[in-house]
C-alpha cells in the first residue's frame, strides 16, 4: 500500500508522517507518533476518549483520517500543560478527584478546554451538555462536572 | 483489635494521589499504550453462530500469508480434565475458562473465540482471519433464561447435571445449581401476615462497560521465559490462570500490572493474555492484542440477566412476618452467575425470622457472565426492595420507619445464616432518613423512591513492602492493581504509621516477581486488605527505627517509642538525648545494620458488611415515557474513609452505573441468536447531561477488626439504585415496573396499559 | 455448625444444624467427613464458611470455639 506524506502540526510543532490512507488520526498519534494519551474505548465516535482539537474543534480523533491533519493543526492532552504548569482544569481534576481509572480523562480535559475557551462561564446544563459525548463509566461525572465548573471559576478570577 | 482514636493527621484527609499528574497529562500507561520493537498484531476470529459444532478449522491459508507468523487454535493448548479444573479454592473451573479463551468442540455464543493470529500488520491480521475456514454444524440455540430451563429446550453442555438436587438428575440440563437457604418456617408466616405481596420480575444482562477495552502484549523467550502487559483487577490472577490455562510453571511468567482503565468485575478473568502467550511462543515475537468495543460486548462480560419472583409478608405493625424469593440467573455459556450472592445478599438488611431463598444457575447461549461490582446483589435487592416498597405503601407506612422496624442490628441472624457483628445499617437508613432531600417538595410528574442494599465485602491475602530510602523518604510496594485511587490510601496509611508526610511516600503497584502474591482487586478488598498489609509493613519499619535508635544511643530498645515521625526515649530514666527524625535514622541506615525495610504478608479476614440506603427523585414524561432522574442521595457506611473524595467517587458511580441498569442498558438479541447491539451508540451508558449531581452522606460505623475502621466501600453502591429508581417510578405514576430496563417504550406501554 | 440447605439433603438426612466438636475448620470437616462420607469432598471444593458471622472465603486453619457457630456458604466472588 502507497502511504500518504502528510505535514501538519501537533502541540504547535511542525510534524511529518507517513500514513496508510485508511488509517485514522486516533492510529497515527498512537501508533506512529507515540502519543498515546489520546485513548481509544470504541473508535465509532461515541465515547470521547479519543477527543483532540483540529483547527480549534474538538473532534473525535478515530473519526478523522490521518490524511485530514494535513495543513491543519493538531492539540492533544500532551499539549495542555505549559512546561511544569498544569491548566487549571488539570490541576482541579486532581484537586477534586474528578478522575477514577483516568481512561477517559485526557478525553474529558481536552473537551472541557474546548467549551472553556467558548464559554468562560457555563452553567451546570451546558457542562453537562457539552460532555455528553465523552463516557466516563467510574465516576457518575458529578466530579467531572464540578472541577469543570470551579475550573471556570478561577479562571475568570484571573 | 482496639480501634486506634481518631485524631489522624493523614486518614480521612484529602491529597491528590501519587499518579494523578501522569493521568491529566496523557503519561499514564494503559493497556494498549504499550509497544515492543518488533511486535506482531494479534487478532481472533469468532463465532457468527450462538451454537455450533466446530466440525473442523483449517488454518492453512491463513497460515501460508506472507506476514502471518502465527496461527493458532483450541488444539494448541492442553485440554483440562474435569477433576483438574479448579485451582485451589478458588471458584474459577479452569476447564470451562480454556474452553472460552478459544472453543473446543462447540461454540456456544455469539462471539466465542475460534482461532487467533499474529502478524506484521493489523491489515494482515484481518486479512488472514478471513481465511481461515471454518466448518460448523449449527445447532439450536437459546437465549432467554426461562426458555433455556425448558423440558425441550436444546442443551449446552452433555456433561452438565443439576447440582444441588435429590436425587441426582438422570440427564444433562442448562440448570447448573440449585441453592436454597432457609430460616424459620415462612408458611406459618404468612398464615399469621396481614398483608402479602408477590410479584415477578425481569432484569436483563448487562456490561459492566469499563471504557478502556481489554489489551495485552505478551513476549515469549526461546526457555519459554514470558512477560505480560496487561490491564487487570490481579496480576496475580492472570498469572496464575495463564499458567493453568497453558500448563506452564508460575516462575515462567512476569505479569506487569498496566494501569486499568475500569474493571468492575470484568477484568478479573483472561480472555486475550493466554492467546497473547500461545502466539508469541510460536512466533517467537512480541504479540499485542487490542479488543474492539464490539469484541468486548460480544465476548466479555456481561453479568447475569435474571427472573425473579419475590413475595413478603407483614403484620399491621410493619414486621415483617415471612420473605420468600426465586432468583433465576443467567450464567451465560458455562455455569457460575452469582446466584449465589444474589440470594445472600436481598434480605440481609433486614431482621426476619421466617425466609426461604431459592436459586437457579442456568446455561444458555450467551457469553460467559462474569462478575460486576456487588455481582448477584442489585438483582435481588431490585425485587426485595420494590416489594418491601408496594407493603410499606399497602400499611401505610414511611418506606423508611418501614425498613427501619426490621433493620438487622448486631446479633442479627441474617437470611443467609451467619449473625452478624457490629454493622451500620440502622445508622445508614436514620441518616438516609434525616437527610433534607428525604422531605424535600417533589413537582409535578415527579416521585420519590428509597431503597437499601448489603454487601459482604470481601477480604484476602496481601504483600506490601516499606522501603526507607537513605533521605528519609518511602517506597510502599504493593500488589493489588490501582483502579480508583488506592494509591493514595496506601500512601496515607504509610504516611499515618510512620509520622511522616504524604509527599514523602511514593506508593508503587509491583509485578508480579516483585512482591510477594496479592488477590485480586475486587470484591471491595482492596484498600481493607491491601491496606492492612501496608499498615504492618510500616509497623515493621517503625519497629526497626526504635532499634536503630536505641542503637544510635546506645540504650536498649525498648527505652525507645516512635511518636510523630521521630524516635524518643521512653522516659527522662532512658537517658537524655534529643529526637531523631526518620531522615536522620536513615542517614545512618548504613552504620547501624543495613537498609531499613519492613515486610508484611497476610491473609485478611473481617473485611465488615457494609449497608447503603439511597433516595431517588424521577420525573416522568407522560407522554413519551422518558424517565428522568432529578435527584439522588447515596447513603453508605465506609466505616472509616481512608480518602473520602474517592469513598465519593466510588457511591457516585456505582449509583449512575445502577441508573444505567435501571432505564437504559440491556444486552438485545436477535432471534438469530446475535448481539444487536455491540456498541455505545446502542449500548447506551448514562452520559453527563442524563443525569443530577449525585449527593452522599458517608455514615462511619468503624469496623472493629481494622484499626482505623475501613470497610470495603466499591460495591454496595450499585445494589440499591435500580429499586430505588423503580419505587420513584411508581411513586410518580402509580404503576409498578416490574421489568428492566425501563426505557421509555416499555414505560409508555405500561402507562398505557395501567390507566 | 450449621450447613446449607443442598448439602443437607444429600448428606445429613435434612438435618441442618449438627454439633461437632472441633478446633478448627480443617478438623470440623474432617469429623463431617468420618459422620457423613463424600461431604468432606463437597466442603473442600470451595465452599466459604461463616464462623460466628464472619466470612472466610478459603477456611482451613480458622479457629473455632466450643460455641461458635460454624455456617457453610457457597462460593462467593466480588466485583
Ligand atoms: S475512540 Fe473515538 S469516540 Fe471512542
Ligand atoms: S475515570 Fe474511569 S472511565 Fe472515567
Amino acid at each position: 500500500m502507497i502511504k500518504d506524506h502528510v505535514s501538519t502540526t501537533i502541540n504547535g510543532e511542525p510534524v511529518e508522517f507517513l500514513c496508510d490512507p485508511r488509517q485514522t488520526l486516533l492510529d497515527v498519534l498512537r501508533d506512529e507518533l507515540n502519543l498515546t494519551g489520546s485513548k481509544e474505548g470504541c473508535s465509532s465516535g461515541d465515547c470521547g476518549a479519543c477527543s483532540v482539537m483540529l483547527d480549534g474543534r474538538v473532534v473525535c480523533s478515530c473519526l478523522v483520517l490521518g490524511a485530514e491533519a494535513e495543513g491543519r493543526e493538531v492539540e492533544t492532552i500532551e499539549g495542555m500543560a505549559q512546561g511544569e504548569t498544569l491548566h487549571p482544569l488539570q490541576r482541579v481534576f486532581l484537586e477534586e478527584a474528578a478522575l477514577q481509572c483516568g481512561i477517559c480523562t485526557p478525553g474529558f480535559l481536552v473537551a472541557a478546554k474546548a467549551l472553556l475557551d467558548r464559554n468562560p462561564d457555563p452553567t451546570e446544563t451546558e457542562v453537562r451538555y457539552w460532555l455528553a459525548g465523552n463516557l466516563c463509566r467510574c465516576t457518575g461525572y458529578d466530579k467531572i462536572v464540578r472541577s469543570v465548573l470551579d475550573a471556570a471559576a478561577e479562571m475568570r478570577g484571573k | 483489635m482496639d480501634i486506634e482514636a481518631p485524631s489522624y493527621k493523614w486518614v480521612g484527609t484529602r491529597p491528590v494521589r501519587p499518579d494523578g499528574i501522569d493521568k491529566v497529562t496523557g503519561r499514564a500507561m494503559f493497556g494498549a499504550d504499550f509497544s515492543l520493537p518488533d511486535m506482531l498484531t494479534g487478532k481472533i476470529l469468532r463465532s457468527p453462530h450462538p451454537h455450533a459444532r466446530l466440525v473442523s478449522i483449517d488454518v492453512s491459508k491463513a497460515a501460508a500469508l506472507r506476514g502471518v507468523k502465527a496461527v493458532a487454535t483450541a488444539a494448541d493448548i492442553p485440554e483440562i480434565p474435569v477433576d483438574n479444573a479448579f485451582v485451589g479454592d478458588a471458584p474459577t473451573n479452569f476447564r470451562h475458562w480454556s474452553s472460552n479463551v478459544l472453543a473446543r468442540e462447540k461454540v456456544l455464543y455469539d462471539g466465542h473465540a475460534v482461532a487467533a493470529v499474529a502478524a506484521t500488520s493489523p491489515a494482515i491480521a484481518d486479512a488472514a482471519l478471513a481465511l481461515i475456514e471454518v466448518d460448523y454444524e449449527v445447532l439450536p440455540h437459546v437465549i432467554d433464561v426461562k426458555d433455556a430451563m425448558r423440558d425441550d429446550a436444546p442443551v449446552l453442555h452433555d456433561d452438565l447435571f443439576t447440582a444441588g438436587v435429590e436425587p441426582k438428575p438422570d440427564k444433562p440440563s442448562n440448570v447448573a445449581k440449585r441453592v436454597e437457604f432457609t430460616l424459620g418456617n415462612t408458611e406459618a408466616g404468612f398464615a399469621e401476615a396481614d398483608v402479602v405481596v408477590e410479584r415477578a420480575f425481569r432484569t436483563k444482562a448487562v456490561h459492566q462497560g469499563y471504557i478502556e477495552p481489554h489489551a495485552v502484549i505478551a513476549n515469549t523467550a526461546e526457555d519459554g521465559q514470558s512477560q505480560v502487559w496487561c490491564p487487570s483487577q490481579g496480576h496475580f490472577m492472570i498469572r496464575a490462570a495463564c499458567a493453568k490455562l497453558l500448563g506452564i510453571e508460575i516462575s515462567q511468567f512476569r505479569v506487569f500490572p498496566a494501569e486499568i482503565g475500569g474493571g468492575f468485575g470484568g477484568k478479573i478473568n483472561p480472555y486475550l493474555e493466554p492467546v497473547a502467550l500461545l502466539l508469541s511462543r510460536k512466533s517467537g515475537r512480541p504479540v499485542k492484542m487490542v479488543m474492539t468495543r464490539a469484541e468486548v460486548f460480544r465476548a466479555t462480560g456481561p453479568t447475569s440477566g435474571a427472573a425473579l419472583t419475590v413475595k413478603i409478608g407483614a403484620l399491621k405493625d410493619g414486621r415483617i412476618a415471612a420473605a420468600e424469593a426465586t432468583l433465576t440467573f443467567e450464567a451465560g455459556a458455562f455455569p457460575g452467575s452469582p446466584v449465589g450472592a444474589g440470594c445472600m445478599t436481598g434480605f440481609a438488611p433486614y431482621d426476619i425470622t421466617n425466609v426461604k431463598i431459592v436459586g437457579y444457575d442456568v446455561v444458555s447461549n450467551r457469553p460467559k457472565c462474569c462478575a460486576y461490582r456487588a455481582p448477584g446483589a442489585p438483582i435481588a435487592a431490585y425485587g426485595i426492595e420494590s416489594v418491601l416498597d408496594e407493603i410499606a405503601q399497602r400499611l401505610d407506612l414511611d418506606p423508611i420507619d418501614f425498613r427501619l422496624k426490621n433493620a438487622a442490628k448486631e446479633g442479627t441472624k441474617a437470611a443467609y445464616g451467619p449473625q452478624f457483628g457490629k454493622i451500620g445499617c440502622i445508622e445508614t437508613l436514620t441518616a438516609a432518613k434525616d437527610h433534607p432531600h428525604y422531605g424535600a417538595p417533589l413537582g409535578p410528574n415527579q416521585g420519590r423512591g428509597v431503597a437499601a442494599g448489603f454487601w459482604f465485602n470481601f477480604a484476602g491475602q496481601a504483600s506490601a513492602a516499606v522501603n526507607v530510602n537513605e533521605d528519609g523518604t518511602a517506597i510502599v510496594t504493593y500488589g493489588n492493581p490501582d483502579i480508583g485511587g488506592t494509591r493514595a490510601s496506601m500512601a496515607q496509611i504509610a504516611a499515618e504509621v510512620l509520622g511522616i508526610d504524604y509527599d514523602k511516600i511514593r506508593p508503587i503497584v509491583a509485578d508480579t516477581s516483585s512482591i510477594g502474591f496479592n488477590d485480586i482487586t475486587a470484591g471491595s478488598k482492596t484498600t481493607f486488605t491491601a491496606g492492612l498489609a501496608v499498615h504492618e509493613a510500616a509497623k515493621d519499619v517503625v519497629g526497626q527505627l526504635r532499634e536503630r535508635a536505641a542503637k544510635m544511643w546506645d540504650i536498649s530498645v525498648d527505652a525507645v517509642v516512635w511518636e510523630n515521625g521521630v524516635a524518643r526515649p521512653a522516659s527522662s530514666n532512658a537517658g537524655d538525648f534529643d529526637p531523631l527524625a526518620l531522615a536522620d535514622i536513615a542517614a545512618m541506615a548504613g552504620k547501624t545494620g543495613g537498609p531499613i525495610s519492613g515486610h508484611a504478608s497476610l491473609a485478611a479476614t473481617g473485611a465488615g458488611p457494609t449497608f447503603a440506603a439511597h433516595i431517588c427523585d424521577v420525573e416522568v414524561d407522560q407522554d413519551t415515557g422518558r424517565i428522568t432522574v432529578v435527584r439522588y442521595t447515596a447513603v453508605q457506611d465506609a466505616g472509616r474513609a481512608i480518602h473520602p473524595s474517592y469513598v465519593e467517587g466510588q457511591m457516585q458511580g456505582g449509583v449512575v452505573q445502577g441508573i444505567g441498569w435501571a432505564l437504559n442498558e440491556e444486552y438485545i438479541y436477535g432471534s438469530d441468536g446475535r448481539l444487536q447491539n455491540p456498541g455505545f451508540l446502542d449500548y447506551r451508558i448514562p452520559v453527563a447531561s442524563d443525569l443530577p449531581m449525585i449527593d452522599t452522606v458517608i455514615v462511619e460505623v468503624p469496623n472493629p477488626n481494622h484499626p482505623y475502621g475501613v470497610r470495603g466501600v466499591g460495591e454496595v453502591p450499585i445494589v440499591p439504585p435500580m429499586a430505588a429508581v423503580t419505587n420513584a417510578v411508581a411513586s410518580a405514576t402509580g404503576v409498578r415496573m416490574t421489568e428492566l430496563p425501563m426505557s421509555p417504550p416499555r414505560l409508555l406501554a405500561a402507562l398505557e396499559n395501567g390507566s | 455448625m450449621v450447613l446449607t440447605n443442598w448439602l443437607n439433603q444429600r448428606f445429613t438426612d435434612g438435618e441442618p444444624e449438627i454439633e461437632v466438636s472441633a478446633g478448627t475448620v480443617r478438623q470440623l470437616i474432617a469429623e463431617l467427613d468420618g459422620r457423613f462420607p463424600g461431604i468432606g469432598a463437597e466442603l473442600e471444593g470451595g465452599m466459604a464458611v461463616a464462623i460466628d458471622g464472619e466470612i472466610f472465603p478459603d477456611p482451613f486453619l480458622e479457629p473455632i470455639r466450643a460455641d461458635s457457630e460454624v455456617f457453610f456458604l457457597p462460593p462467593l466472588e466480588g466485583g
